[in-house]
């Protein structure tokens, strides 16, 4: 038992975060909000280059995966730097590939997404896919399997500006006939619970900057207690959903990757409204950076499993389990 | 990164759970809050003793197994699985203990450790006067040097269990004109029945006697009951406050097996459908905390102190304690209400988690300005 990154994974992601850091994100963000995806695409390269997508796709198609530890830390990272893009929604396309007993749509595709060629998009059924103008795989789930649509509906905004939601036709050519969605579910939580907590951990550093810098009264607003205080349950909340995060990526159990999500998207929301009051009106503008992570933060709330799903899916974890061993 | 615990570690885990299967009272002990049940935990504490189950983590000389951070934990996670009773030797076992360790001598951890380890001596702690709570440093009960020893004298307040403990530890001012409060402080170890020492016990909210009020009149102690240098008491207090706020005050164990209870109550009952968010809050916290301390237990292992982060853990279970406790008294409905069940005993005492070991306020100012690193401000 040593439950802690090693050091190859901690490499990881100081390389990735290097990367991030270095590609002007907020930019990228705002150009992909207005619909305009050169340069997110090209971050998207890089990120690719960096081996992100191989985490989930097993050798046999030219991945490095499952590696599920990994693919946290990197969405972790991801979030941090608020990188925008059908991320997650790649990422569970892959394993919805790679579990599916018909090999010959694996072949065919999944070394697109672990190049990072190819972007692909999934809409959970009854909803949204994510970035169905920028993908290049839409994928749809239909009431006779997994299919690859043609194209998409019209791009309804999101309240994240950087997130342009898309319908997809339940038409096109049939990959797979039972495709395995609920694994395809746990990774697309797991991937969300470690970019939300990355969210939150930007949204708590970029407040804790602020308000030791912006003084009224003649002092930094954050020598007041009732600032501190807040910034210090925003810490709590978040140190102790990434051990949740951690755990649920070793065990990938369904009840312990709800938990982690519940937790994560929770403690980076509750993050988001103390960032946000700590703020005062600048942190209402969309032309500060920090609106980037606020909004981010809600939609990633709902994504993939509401608190209510997760919860639930907690309790029906334990009913199954018995007594923990 | 990794979760598995290795064969050894998992046998000694076996080994617990078997001996406390064999061992653990059928019915619950009386409450360790009155005299017979305090004699009953005494012996409890003598039971597990001797077969060097009181004190797993401590060195084999002293009564223990040299079972490090993890097998403790997973010793805990028995104990409170198997429903086994709450420690009388708590302050001891988690407080001076750990203080005797760093700053001890030789002859105070031998002359000690070993009873405090069979339940024979059962301490409280002497910090708290009554105008010197969050801001402890201000504490003016005073430790006067005299032939081979000090004389103590003041009043000391809410020492938890001084009612039928055997001895006690605390702060005293040795030198009164330091330019700082936290200067000029010494540490030692008093009798509770030695002359001058007067205890008032306290009825807690329920009226139980948890703690007491303790009159101190020329009070002599022997020099070798102080505990570290003479005027250096703070540091030594402080280099283990941290043991108290962070795990080995309130291990994981305890709301795993908290967690695993409210969810069988919420199975029986199945109402109200309100609660059933916080039941799966429940077994999430519980969770996050025993995943938190096996980080923390790596970490430790690694060489590395846990310091401030104490202040975390000691935030979340207490907030967590009062919500559990609280959901399963809205699960019980108009039942919640009967004191004799083990649920509304267990939610009195919840409801002092943000108050004692340093107050909720107090552990946020040092997340804030120690681990945040948000500038001092006026308190
Ligand atoms: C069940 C129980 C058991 C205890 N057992 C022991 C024991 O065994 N030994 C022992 O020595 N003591 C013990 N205590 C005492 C405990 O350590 C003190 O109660 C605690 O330190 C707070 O001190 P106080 O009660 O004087 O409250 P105060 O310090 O008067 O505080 C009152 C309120 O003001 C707030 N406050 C004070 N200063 C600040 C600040 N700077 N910023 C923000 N808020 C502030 C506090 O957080 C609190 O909410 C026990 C207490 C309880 C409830």
């Amino acid at each position: 038992m040593r439950f802690l990154l090693d050091a190859e994974q901690r490499a990881f992601a100081d390389s990735l975060d290097g990367l991030l850091s270095s590609a002007d994100t907020p930019s990228v963000v705002r150009d992909w909000s207005r619909g305009d995806h050169t340069s997110g695409r090209a971050l998207w390269s890089r990120i690719a280059a960096a081996g992100v997508f191989t985490l989930a796709i097993p050798e046999a198609y030219e991945g490095v995966g499952p590696l599920p530890v990994e693919l946290a830390v990197a969405f972790v990272e991801l979030g941090r730097h608020a990188v925008p893009g059908p991320l997650v929604e790649t990422v569970a396309a892959a394993v919805l590939l790679t579990e599916s007993a018909d090999p010959g749509p694996a072949k065919r595709l999944l070394p697109r997404l672990a190049s990072g060629e190819a972007m692909a998009t999934l809409a959970p059924p009854g909803s949204y896919a994510l970035d169905g103008d920028a993908a290049d795989l839409r994928l749809v789930l239909t009431a006779d399997g997994l299919r690859l649509a043609p194209d998409h509906g019209p791009v309804r905004p999101s309240l994240d500006p950087a997130r342009r939601l898309t319908a997809l036709p339940p038409s096109g050519e049939l990959l797979v006939a039972e495709p395995p969605f609920v694994r395809a579910l746990r990774w697309a939580r797991l991937a969300t619970a470690a970019q939300a907590l990355g969210v939150g951990l930007a949204l708590l550093d970029r407040t804790v900057a602020y308000v030791g810098q912006r003084t009224q009264f003649g002092v930094p607003i954050g020598s007041f207690q009732a600032v501190k205080h807040r910034l210090a349950d925003a810490k709590i909340a978040l140190e102790f959903a990434r051990p949740l995060l951690f755990g649920a990526a070793f065990t990938m159990t369904e009840r312990d990757v709800a938990a982690a999500k519940v937790a994560a998207c929770e403690a980076a929301y509750a993050t988001a409204r103390t960032a946000l009051q700590l703020h005062g009106a600048i942190g209402y503008t969309a032309e500060y950076d920090l609106s980037l992570w606020l909004t981010k933060s809600r939609a990633l709330l709902g994504a993939w499993g509401s608190p209510d799903e997760c919860r639930a899916a907690v309790l029906h974890g334990v009913s199954g389990d018995g007594r923990r061993s | 990164m990794d979760l598995t615990h290795s064969p050894a570690d998992e046998a000694f885990r076996a080994e617990a759970r078997d001996w406390l299967a064999g061992h653990v009272p059928a019915s619950p002990l009386p409450s360790l809050e009155t005299a017979e049940g305090f004699a009953a935990h005494r012996a409890w504490e003598a039971r597990l003793a001797a077969d060097r189950w009181s004190v797993v983590s401590w060195p084999a000389e002293y009564g223990g197994r040299d079972a490090g951070l993890l097998r403790w934990l997973l010793f805990e996670e028995e104990y409170y699985a198997a429903g086994a009773p709450g420690r009388v030797s708590q302050n001891g076992i988690s407080l001076l203990a750990p203080t005797l360790f760093d700053h001890g001598t030789q002859e105070q951890r031998a002359r000690v450790l070993p009873p405090m380890a069979g339940g024979e001596v059962v301490w409280a702690q002497a910090w708290s006067e009554p105008e010197a709570g969050s801001d402890l440093a201000s504490l003016t009960s005073r430790a006067v040097r005299t032939d081979g020893g000090w004389r103590l004298s003041g009043q000391k307040t809410w020492s938890s269990r001084a009612a039928f403990a055997d001895r006690a530890f605390g702060l005293f001012r040795s030198e009164p004109d330091t330019p700082k409060p936290h200067q000029g402080l010494t540490y030692l170890m008093f009798d509770l029945r030695a002359p001058g020492v007067t205890v008032r016990p306290i009825g807690r909210l329920d009226g139980r006697p948890a703690f007491a009020e303790l009159f101190l009149d020329e009070v002599f102690v022997p020099d070798e009951d102080v505990i570290g240098e003479p005027g250096q008491g703070w540091r030594v207090a402080m280099s283990t406050a941290g043991n108290e706020r962070g795990l080995t005050l309130r291990s994981p164990g305890r709301f795993l097996a908290s967690a695993d209870r409210l969810f069988a109550l919420w199975q029986e009952r199945g109402s109200p459908a309100s609660a059933r968010d916080r039941v799966a809050d429940a077994l999430i916290g519980a969770r996050a905390y025993e995943l938190f301390a096996y980080a923390g237990a790596s970490r430790f292992l690694d060489g590395e102190s846990l310091g401030p982060e104490s202040s975390l853990n000691k935030v979340f279970w207490s907030e967590y304690d009062i919500t559990l406790h609280e959901t399963a008294l809205e699960l019980l409905g108009s039942e919640g209400e009967l004191a004799d069940t083990g649920w509304s005993e267990g939610y009195v005492f919840s409801l002092a988690g943000p108050i004692y070991a340093g107050t909720n306020e107090i552990q946020r100012d040092i997340i804030a300005e120690r681990l945040l690193g948000l500038p001092k401000g006026r308190r």
